[in-house]
């Protein structure tokens, strides 16, 4: 498991990086080919244009990767700034902070994630700040949570006593504490916004034709179903594989830094 | 006890104002001019007039969201664009559809997570924990929308045993109840297992065991129920998800609920309807979360004094 976890997301991540330069016939019709099942020249079949599917899949990667990557970078740094500071400064900024979570986390899941693609129109920018607006929530709450638990420690306290400043104690005496918690967090994020983007692209909402997205291909995939059930699986399985690679890390990460258990 | 149901209501009361507020704002989140979105940029300046003026948007954005809000308490949620029905009635329709496929999807969940849980539990380390926390994993990383069209093409298309999609009957439940229940089911019995390994190293159960109870009896009469407390306040956390969920699964399978109408919604930029399904959803969402602290919090006393 752990080596299929690892061989898939190195798959994933090289093919969405390098995958563009390849050169792979992505968006080449070829109607002599339409919805033609997997076979010995093309592994995953064609789609109801004709297209490769694999070379498809190829272009999925790199929109998934791109938004999962953009997506997970700015929630965990806003996050993370927001909980430090409502947590280390308290008063009215933490009461504000904290009032602002509790109203994002009324939304259940995605559907904030929905409302606000719905209504920015779709495209991949709309996707991402859609994601990114709902996201920051979850970093915020655990960064504060833990700043809580260790800002009245000895050590922050002699750094305090010594005149160290406020950033010094965040960066250097703060932060470093918190850290582990923060990247598994982050891990498992990484595999909530593949879902997202994908449930998003699936609703209509993601990133537009020619551009793929594993999402929309399920969707596409679902109207040939008799036909051409392979257009939907195969994203799927993509999907599918990547995911549970992320959470199967995720949840060695956190077997590995939990000392509690 | 009156300050702790004082304090938690006063707090869900803040968050629905803010809810609603977030939503009654959320047509100013359109690009450029939501009008010219709606009726396309050839419409005559005259319908356009009348559009505006019917969603209020001629008139200061703090008239806007009091309106909204004056509304409200009427239960007045404005017009569709597309039916020009009013928007609660719209909701009134679709409610029990969600509902009945909610209620299924949380028994799926609770069915399969339980014995998956207590199994786990029970044989930690070993073999059959390993293989239904591999479950519970593949249960939380398949996307519904995938794991919906598998079901149907195998056991709708192949078997032929469920409908394919829409509602017709109990049968045409059970793949939706599946498909929305299945992410749940593997957050739960990853719960049921992490509860009970920590009741199982409490005393009482060292002593049921030392008085000569088999594992089973240990089990069932001693561990289980107290382990279940923390789990019952998950099961209303995850309904929210599962409402969220519902809007693909039911997009999925053509189910007439919410979810769906919300998606239609969206496809034909009726504003007013999105509004109110996700304003319908949050406050459910909202008002389940509240009622299952306070539960909790009258069923264990030390929850009331945080």
């Amino acid at each position: 498991m752990r080596l299929f976890a690892y061989m898939v997301i190195a798959l994933w991540v090289l093919t969405g990086l390098v995958g563009s330069e390849l050169g792979l016939p992505a968006n080449e019709i070829d109607l002599q080919q339409i919805l033609k099942s997997p076979n010995l020249s093309e592994w995953a079949g064609h789609d109801e244009l004709g297209r490769s599917i694999g070379a498809r899949l190829a272009l999925g990667a790199r929109t998934s990767l791109f938004v999962a990557l953009l997506v997970v970078t700015i929630t965990t740094v806003v996050g993370t700034i927001i909980g430090i500071v409502a947590a280390y400064f308290g008063g009215w900024i933490d009461l504000i902070v904290s009032r602002l979570m509790d109203l994002f986390l009324a939304f259940p899941g995605i559907l904030l994630a929905i409302a606000l693609a719905a209504m920015l129109g779709p495209g991949l920018n709309n996707l991402v700040i859609a994601l990114s607006v709902v996201g920051w929530v979850g970093f915020a709450r655990l960064a504060r949570a833990q700043v809580l638990s260790v800002k009245t420690r000895e050590h922050v306290m002699a750094a305090k006593a010594l005149g160290s400043g406020d950033a010094t104690i965040i960066f250097q005496h703060l932060l470093p504490l918190i850290v582990a918690p923060l990247i598994i967090e982050a891990t498992f994020a990484m595999a909530g916004t593949i879902i997202a983007e994908a449930g998003l692209s699936f609703l209509g909402l993601g990133v537009q034709a020619p551009a793929a997205s594993w999402g929309g291909m399920i969707r596409d995939g679902t109207r040939y179903m008799l036909v051409a059930p392979h257009m939907a699986v195969m994203p799927g399985l993509a999907l599918f594989a990547v995911i549970i690679s992320i959470n199967y890390l995720g949840d060695r990460l956190r077997d590995r830094f939990d000392t509690r258990q | 006890m009156w300050s702790f149901l004082v304090r938690r209501l006063a707090s869900a009361v803040l968050v629905i104002v803010g809810v609603v507020l977030l939503v009654s704002v959320l047509i100013h989140l359109v690009p450029g001019d939501p009008v010219e979105m709606m009726l396309g940029e050839t419409a005559p300046a005259a319908d356009r007039e009348s559009l505006r003026r019917a969603l209020g948007l001629d008139q200061p954005m703090l008239t806007q969201i009091s309106k909204y809000f004056l509304q409200l308490v009427h239960l007045d949620l404005g017009e569709s664009l597309h039916s020009q029905r009013a928007v609660v009635d719209l909701l009134a329709e679709r409610i029990p559809a969600t509902a009945q496929l909610a209620v299924a999807a949380l028994l799926t969940a609770v069915l399969i997570a339980f014995p998956l849980g207590v199994v786990a539990a029970a044989y930690k380390d070993r073999m059959l924990d390993r293989f239904a926390m591999t479950l519970s994993t593949a249960g939380i990383s398949i996307p519904n929308f995938w794991l919906g069209p598998i079901l149907i093409l195998f056991f709708s298309v192949q078997l032929g045993w469920f409908p394919v999609s829409g509602k017709s009957g109990l049968l045409s439940l059970i793949l939706p109840a599946i498909t929305l229940g299945t992410a749940m089911a593997a957050i739960l019995a990853r719960m049921i297992r992490a509860s009970l390994l920590e009741v199982l190293t409490e005393q009482y159960v060292l002593t049921a065991r030392a008085k000569g109870l088999s594992q089973f009896a240990t089990l069932y009469s001693h561990a289980v129920p107290n382990a279940l407390l923390p789990v019952l306040t998950l099961v209303g956390l995850q309904l929210g998800a599962l409402l969220a969920g519902a809007v693909i699964t039911e997009t999925v399978f053509s189910w007439p609920g919410i979810g769906q109408l919300t998606v239609e919604a969206i496809h034909r930029r009726d504003y007013p309807v999105v509004q109110g399904c996700v304003l319908l959803i949050s406050l459910t969402y909202v008002v389940v979360n509240t009622l299952t602290d306070i539960a909790y919090g009258i069923i264990d006393p030390r929850i009331r004094l945080d």
